[in-house]
């Protein structure tokens, strides 16, 4: 027995196991054709009792679970009978929770109802692999095509149909600051970034932060904001709709802005929660933080902060009148055990009384355009202005305008362009990998 | 004798440093834990905290306990599963040799290093055809076929260590294969059986992938409970420094208690001379 | 007699095999089978359009993801995270055996409160890489934890980014990566030639000539007269930001090498040391000529298990700097993206199979060593 008969045992196991695996793919291929091609492809209003087991699967545990707990308690004033399985599964904006999901769908156990970004994030990966229910009819029998604002449903749809019910709306394009500090050190709310470079040399030279940055995450987060500013409403929905290209000198200008912008953040950014960057922010650290509106819940909930008052808020620059929406949703999969329960569930989601239960816990809005303000605080409240009143964009870092696949690949050209700052090659790069993910032409 | 005393105080002074290197992200973990969500900042982190709170260790225990029963099963049971096979097949390896049988133990060896990852979907394929799927006899079946490897490895060298020569005037007696091992292998295997247990129970204990993609929540282990502490996205660093300490508390108490038979066994395991 | 004790070996063989069936079959399906089920789903475009669909449609595309992943320029992150393997495998054993043989020879002496010392330097194998990683990111952070230890000594702060710093040190061009390789293992040939000379022997001087010839035709001539393997220069280096990663890694398993060691030179007869120390050796030469080189086969298995730590820096990356993290990227976190974030399962499994191919770089030599030794007992 020398080593090469090792190697040789071990190619031939190899290979015999690999050969096996293939004759079984083969007779996947071969169930496949003769599968029956009928499926169910629409949700069905049948108003039956709902009853047995719903398990929901979402990343909401911690500090979000209260709010996904308040909406699960109205779902079980209405549905007695149905026992919840509050199946969550935490880890940085749902990247376990992603795995988990992918692996049960492949195996053929897909929970009854899953928690996912609305628009792209969803239709790229569930939609495209023919794995999700249309819920139009589900729309129509609650009267949601009134009360939700349209831009928005035609964000969450598309020609086949409508994939999930929106429980919340989160504003992406805000720049928060700490108003007594910016008069103590003589600044005004910045209206443009030239404004923010004006103010941001006079900052450096106090020390300050002039805008706090965290992980890659929030690079992408900053980016999508610098980009709405620079291309405008119009150019930032062509984008995405392949109609511009990624190599259009308006887009290597973005890339451009941003290089610019980077220079006046932190450089600790890489390993900083985007709680630490709000906090630089508070303390007084740093001038500005663009971040979407978790911010401020974390800033009233978490540190008590009294809104407007310890703290401000405005439109990131150039993006006035632009509401950059991202959604958490739920929708329903093909093939679930308790198709009544899953219904039950998201005529809940959708229900006035069940966002008005979660939002204010959440720190979000209400997708619904008759929520009752009352229950919400003095940020929610403008929030819920503007979404009525703006025009709405989505969100490339949350999910609604890019498919999985290219938001993946984004955050390594991201990588790229931190390291090198290369303006035409980072565009470049985002021409090819929204190519290779079908994006874009 | 100066010069011998100098060495001495050296000695003492180099352990004294390193001992405390080693306990910074201990004391780090438990000053964090003792604080209030309020009072935790980078910038005091070295700090005690002003008052100890120790709530914080109560929400996490009361979070987690059903985790923590769940890891127990999963962790005996499957400790005991493959330290038995462990011991078998490091008995057949070692003192019932046959043609070919090297080739297969270094076959079987090879199975310790693939990255886990890369047999995630097939894993959960199989465990869903044969029905353990979501519970924790699946996690068992994962954890007991992919430590086969490791645990026939450490029986092996442990076995390795045993002379051979005492097998054989119970082998002139007649004492066939079952015998040998029962009567006289075993009862020499105690110190084997320390080394593999410690080292599954720890890889058990603390594993998180197949934990978190191989159960549902009622099955779900320790570490997938700790991450639920930990997740969110507001993060106050309390309750996961809680709960990082009391999920370590059972396989800390093993290092503390059983460390010396740790090292003992792996004297055993580790020397062929 | 004879006949007898052969009848009970053959009885006993069958047993053996039949005792060991069990395990063969399920460490051969579930080993083999699916890293063969791996293989075949890196041959095939799964994960273009609808890779989710329950009956997903899997074309047999050959190597083209393996192409993919060595030329794209997208995936220099790829490379990258191939190169930190490597250095995170090798600075994970240099570092964990280093100072667990500094610290068993510390401990090999007469110590008060030995025990004490042994469990506070073990402890750390006790905690999960989450756990670790969770405490160690609160650790390295920029503005808290470490940078802040000089301030104890009055000194200003350390402004050290652990685990997100950009700079790279011993950069080469990915363009030459063969050639570096080659070179390298010329020096490892040169070296074993010697020996092999000085030894005499005959068949291994001519295989590591042959080995050594070709590997300087390729560095000397071939290089030059081949396309490069890729179409621009690419630089990739040893990142400073693994070094956070790699400290609390050597923190965490340096103890159980101290371990293994302790039990090594515990076992070495009190004897040879006595004899040594009246040829007059001092503890110095001791260790370095006599205690060390005994330690070998403790060395060996130290290595192995180490090397199957490395594989599960998953969770330790993971936990401290993030999966988008590129500074500190690793190609089973790259694996782990690409399968389960951008769902393009046939790229992942490539990943897979790569990260598989290196780490049998690091055992193979081994598993062949000691199979050989065991034949030799």
């Amino acid at each position: 027995m020398n080593s090469k008969k090792v190697i040789a045992m071990l190619s031939i196991l190899l290979l015999v196991a690999s050969t096996a695996v293939f004759a079984g793919g083969q007779q996947d291929a071969q169930t496949m054709d003769s599968a029956p091609a009928k499926m169910v492809e629409k949700v069905e209003v049948t108003g039956n009792p709902a009853s047995g087991d719903l398990e929901i699967f979402s990343w909401w545990a911690g500090d979000e679970g209260p709010a996904l707990d308040a909406l699960i308690r109205v779902f079980e004033k209405k549905n007695p009978a149905v026992n919840v399985l509050n199946a969550t599964i935490t880890g940085g904006s749902g990247v376990n929770a992603k795995a988990v999901l992918k692996t049960r769908m492949l195996g053929g156990d897909p929970p009854e109802s899953f928690q996912v970004h609305a628009g792209q994030e969803l239709i790229g990966t569930w939609v495209a692999a023919k794995r999700m229910l249309d819920l139009t009819p589900l729309f129509k029998a609650e009267g949601w095509m009134d009360v939700f604002p349209k831009d928005l449903v035609n964000l969450i749809g598309t020609k086949e149909g409508i994939w999930s019910v929106p429980v919340n709306i989160h504003r992406s394009n805000v720049l928060w600051y700490v108003p007594e500090n910016l008069a103590k050190w003589g600044i005004k709310p910045p209206k443009t970034w030239d404004d923010i470079f004006a103010a941001g040399d006079k900052l450096r030279a106090k020390g300050i932060v002039p805008l706090s940055l965290a992980t890659t995450w929030t690079a992408n987060h900053l980016w999508e904001s610098v980009a709405l500013g620079v291309l405008g409403a119009d150019d930032y929905d062509a984008l995405w709709a392949g109609k511009i290209s990624w190599a259009d000198p308006k887009v290597v200008k973005v890339w451009e802005t941003y290089g610019k912008v980077l220079k006046y953040t932190n450089n600790d950014a890489a390993s900083l929660s985007w709680q630490q960057a709000t906090d630089m922010v508070v303390n007084g650290q740093a001038a500005f933080n663009i971040m979407g509106d978790w911010a401020a819940g974390y800033m009233s909930t978490t540190l008590k902060l009294e809104p407007s008052v310890d703290y401000g808020w405005m439109a990131s620059p150039g993006t006035d009148g632009n509401f950059m929406f991202l959604a958490d949703s739920f929708g329903a999969p093909k093939g679930t055990k308790n198709p009544d329960a899953t219904l039950a569930w998201l005529a809940a989601c959708g229900s006035r009384e069940g966002s008005d239960a979660f939002n204010p816990l959440k720190g979000s809005i209400s997708a619904r355009t008759d929520a009752d303000l009352s229950l919400y605080n003095v940020y929610s409240k403008s929030a819920a202005e503007d979404f009525a009143s703006n025009r709405i964009v989505g969100s490339l870092a949350h999910g609604v305008v890019a498919n999985e696949g290219f938001m993946n690949d984004f955050s390594t050209v991201m990588e790229m362009f931190l390291k090198s700052r290369d303006s035409q090659q980072a565009a470049n790069a985002c021409q090819a990998i929204a190519i290779q993910n079908g994006m874009g032409k | 004798m100066n010069k011998y005393k100098l060495n001495k105080i050296l000695l003492y002074v180099v352990l004294i440093i390193f001992v405390a290197i080693y306990l910074v992200p201990m004391y780090m973990a438990f000053v964090t834990a003792l604080k209030d969500p309020s009072e935790i900042n980078l910038s005091t982190a070295w700090k005690l905290p002003s008052e100890a709170n120790w709530s914080s260790f109560k929400e996490a225990f009361l979070l987690m306990a059903p985790n923590l029963r769940n890891s127990l099963i999963l962790t005996v049971s499957a400790t005991v599963i493959s330290a038995m096979i462990g011991s078998i097949n490091g008995y057949i390896f070692s003192k019932n040799r046959f043609r070919g049988s090297e080739v297969i133990f270094t076959l079987i060896l090879f199975g310790m290093f693939i990255p886990y990852q890369i047999i995630l979907i097939p894993l959960f394929q199989v465990l869903k055809t044969i029905g353990l799927y979501g519970s924790l006899g699946g996690l068992v079946v994962a954890h007991v076929v992919y430590g086969i490897p490791i645990v026939t490895m450490l029986f092996r060298n442990f076995y390795d260590q045993i002379p051979s020569s005492i097998m054989e005037s119970a082998k002139i007696d007649g004492a066939g294969f079952f015998r040998i091992y029962s009567g006289l292998i075993l009862p020499l295997s105690i110190p084997g059986f320390v080394v593999v247990c410690i080292w599954q129970f720890t890889q058990i204990w603390n594993e998180f992938l197949w934990g978190i993609t191989l159960t549902r929540q009622a099955a779900n282990p320790i570490t997938v409970g700790l991450s639920q502490l930990a997740g969110g996205q507001a993060v106050s660093w309390n309750l996961p420094m809680a709960g990082s300490l009391l999920s370590a508390v059972p396989v800390l108490i093993i290092y503390i208690f059983l460390g010396k038979y740790f090292i003992r066994g792996l004297l055993a395991g580790s020397l062929k001379e | 007699m004879a006949t007898f004790n052969s009848l009970g070996k053959r009885k006993d063989k069958i047993i053996s095999i039949l005792v060991l069936l069990p395990s063969m079959i399920l460490v051969g399906i579930f080993v083999y089978g699916f890293i063969g089920n791996s293989i075949w789903v890196s041959l095939t475009d799964w994960g273009r359009g609808a890779g989710l669909a329950e009956h997903p449609v899997k074309n047999f595309i050959g190597l083209e993801n393996y192409r993919f992943l060595f030329t794209n320029f997208i995936q220099g992150r790829f490379r990258q995270d191939l190169v930190n393997a490597v250095f995170y495998t090798v600075f994970l054993l240099v570092g964990t055996l280093g100072l667990g043989l500094f610290l068993a020879i510390l401990l090999d002496r007469p110590v008060k409160r030995e025990g004490f010392y042994r469990t506070v330097f073990l402890y750390p194998m006790a905690l999960s890489f989450i756990v670790t990683g969770t405490i160690w990111r609160w650790l390295v952070a920029p503005s808290g934890g470490l940078n802040l230890i000089p301030k104890i000594f009055g000194l200003p702060k350390w402004n050290f980014l652990w685990v997100s710093s950009r700079d790279s040190i011993l950069n080469f061009n990915w363009q030459n990566i063969i050639q570096i390789i080659l070179i390298i293992a010329s020096f490892v040939f040169a070296i074993i030639l010697i020996r092999a000379i000085m030894n005499r022997e005959k068949r291994v001087i001519i295989k590591f000539s042959i080995f050594l010839g070709l590997s300087l035709l390729y560095v000397l001539v071939l290089h030059r007269l081949l396309p490069p393997i890729l179409p621009m220069e690419e630089a990739h280096g040893f990142n400073l930001a693994t070094i956070g990663i790699l400290i609390a890694a050597i923190w965490q398993y340096s103890g159980y090498a101290m371990a293994l060691y302790m039990a090594g030179l515990r076992a070495l007869p009190a004897s040879i040391r006595e004899s040594a120390m009246l040829d007059g050796a001092n503890e110095f030469i001791y260790y370095a000529k006599i205690a060390i080189p005994n330690l070998r086969p403790i060395t060996l298995s130290a290595v192995v298990i180490m090397a199957h730590i490395s594989l599960k820096m998953f969770d330790l990356i993971y936990a401290m700097a993030g999966a988008d993290n590129g500074n500190t990227g690793h190609p089973s976190i790259n694996m782990y993206l690409t399968t389960f974030r951008a769902n393009n399962f046939a790229r992942g499994a490539a990943i897979a199979v790569i990260l598989f191919i290196v780490a049998a770089f690091f055992i193979i030599p081994y598993m062949i060593h000691s199979h050989k030794e065991r034949q030799g007992l």
